[in-house]
């Protein structure tokens, strides 16, 4: 049984449709990424699976609760980091910790949590004192001290330094390994290849896809492109009869085939029977990013 | 996969006081690194009392304040200060920030409900009121010889009327602005309203009859502070409109308040 059930969600805010259609399951155990462009709708699913919005329409469950009537008991068991949120200017680490420990039944060890993710020599620090990637271990730790089954984290590593966001990746896999299933809300391509078992494309407020970071990559018709420079003229045709090759295209003397499969084998081997040899030959590979553009048409990064 | 998030009763039990517990102690803690605000609503009004007490010709019964010294005069105004710096610009300021750092919200992603969190504030703001006005009238008696409230039930509708009605304005405030500075803006301005029709800033000998007519309808309403205190008894018309302004604000505070 799925840890998330998402079932035809809808929501709309008042002029207009932030959510339109959105589907997909959460297994028990795994990362599972939620990956858009800003604004397709990615906060407002977390946030109604998370409870703090009530959809318009469709189905929810976590855990075989409903995130509006089982309020009380899902926060128990669901751990929750926003986008943005802040704590008192004056409350210190420790004391953030163990408070928010105390909301919950079952809570972890305060004071190794803190040590766990670093923040041991601050404990005594002010929020207002701490630095944007302490903070962001912080609302990590408050996400983590009930002792959750499934923890979701949104824009987790935004505003963090490449050392820090390197750092929390490592983390994050840890809780994973700890039996919680992560749900993992992001924009960065590199993020969510290098952590998420799978991931739910979603762009203007739909699923446009639902797969393992390397099957999604796979789905690509160009997933791999090769180029070179011809030691012979040749005809285009002599390539686009294979099955492999989905495009060719020159720009001044350089050739670039995309396709997928042995591509490298079948098209020197091809050349190589019309006597072309293949100059500066290079292979690459597409990325998610790559994929991420096929199926949403809007660059990555933003 | 119910039986996996239910906990066992006696822990279920123990984790509905606990947090409210750990809530009271945080925001105590909290509200004591401000000292600022804490020491100006509870020391204020007794330290303004006790500069005027300390003029011999203040110390003086006086035909203008009907028979009675100044200090015994004026004291009922003073407590003005203290309920108003706590409910007008503490209160609501400290609910506005919350909200505006989305404090509120992420309590909302914990069991516990951002209510807890907006009762919490109210509880610790009355409280010092309370000890603001207890440190008042004992500086006043004690020490200035001023007569003990003749009417304790009446004083203490007076107060709870009065500061139910300041109270319930703070939050009102607090469920209209948009953000903290605006809360504070708008409470600076509502505490200045209530200080004057209070007799603080200018003592109600030398206002307009008619502005002191109004003054007693304005909370907290010191005049009836004032009859419980020194005069005849709480006027009830007075304390039925503090009551009143109480509920009447409160309830419009509860339709538009907003967590986020």
């Amino acid at each position: 049984m799925p840890v998330i059930e998402v079932h035809e969600l809808h929501k709309r805010y008042r002029d207009h449709v932030a959510v339109h259609d959105v589907s997909f399951a959460v297994e028990q155990g795994e990362i599972f990424g939620i990956l858009g462009p800003n604004g397709a709708g990615k906060t407002t699913t977390v946030e109604c699976i998370e409870g703090l919005r009530s959809p318009d329409g469709g189905s929810i469950s976590v855990l075989g609760l409903h995130p509006l009537r089982d309020r009380v008991e899902l926060r128990r068991v669901l751990g929750i980091q926003l986008q943005a949120s802040e704590l008192p200017e004056k409350m210190r680490v420790g004391e953030a910790v163990e408070l928010f420990a105390s909301f919950y039944p079952d809570p972890a060890d305060a004071g190794e949590l803190i040590e766990r993710w670093g923040l041991g020599p601050k404990r005594k620090t002010a929020f207002a004192a701490l630095s944007g990637g302490q903070k962001q271990r912080l609302s990590i730790v408050l996400a983590l001290v009930g002792n959750p089954r499934v923890a979701i984290l949104d824009e987790l590593t935004t505003g963090l330094d490449p050392q820090a966001r390197r750092d929390t990746w490592a983390a994050i896999e840890q809780i994973r390994d700890s039996g919680v299933t992560v749900v993992l809300v992001t924009h960065f391509m590199e993020e969510a290849e290098r952590l998420c078992d799978r991931i739910a494309v979603i762009d203007a407020g739909h699923v446009v896809a639902l797969d393992t970071p390397a099957g999604l990559v796979a789905s690509l018709p160009g997933a791999q492109r090769l180029r070179f420079r011809p030691s012979a003229p040749f005809d285009d045709a002599v390539l686009t009869a294979l099955p492999e090759v989905s495009s060719v295209r020159r720009t001044g003397r350089t050739v670039e085939v995309t396709g997928s499969g042995e591509l490298l084998h079948v098209v020197t081997t091809e050349l190589a029977r019309h006597q072309v040899v293949a100059i500066d030959l290079r292979l690459d590979q597409a990325t998610l990013d790559d994929a991420f553009v096929a199926l949403t048409g809007h660059a990555a990064e933003i | 996969m119910t039986e996996l998030v239910a906990a066992p009763a006696h822990r279920q039990r123990m984790s509905r006081a606990r947090p409210l517990l750990a809530l009271a102690k945080a925001e105590t803690r909290l509200f004591l690194r401000d000292p600022v605000t804490t020491l100006l609503g509870i020391l204020l009004p007794a330290a303004v009392l006790a500069g005027l007490g300390a003029v011999p010709a203040l110390r003086e019964p006086a035909e203008v304040f009907g028979g009675l010294r100044f200090t015994e005069y004026f004291a009922p105004s003073l407590l003005a200060i203290s309920i108003a710096v706590l409910g007008v610009q503490n209160l609501p300021t400290g609910l506005a920030t919350y909200r505006e750092k989305g404090i509120l919200r992420r309590m909302s992603a914990t069991p516990v409900s951002p209510f807890a969190v907006l009762v919490v504030q109210l509880l610790l703001n009355l409280v010092t009121v309370a000890l603001g006005t207890v440190l008042m009238v004992a500086v006043a008696v004690g020490v200035f010889g001023v007569t003990a409230p003749r009417h304790p039930l009446g004083f203490a509708l007076a107060f709870l009327c009065g500061t139910g009605a300041v109270f319930a304005i703070g939050l009102l405030i607090a469920a209209v602005a948009p953000r903290a500075k605006v809360a504070t803006g708008i409470g600076t301005v509502v505490f200045m309203v209530t200080q004057f029709f209070a007799g603080v800033y200018l003592p109600k000998f030398l206002l307009p009859d008619v502005i002191v007519r109004i003054g007693d309808f304005v909370p907290p309403g010191i005049g009836a502070f004032q009859g419980a205190w020194t005069g005849d008894g709480a006027d009830p018309v007075q304390l039925a409109v503090m009551a009143l302004i109480a509920v009447v604000a409160t309830g419009t505070a509860a339709r538009f308040f907003r967590w986020e």
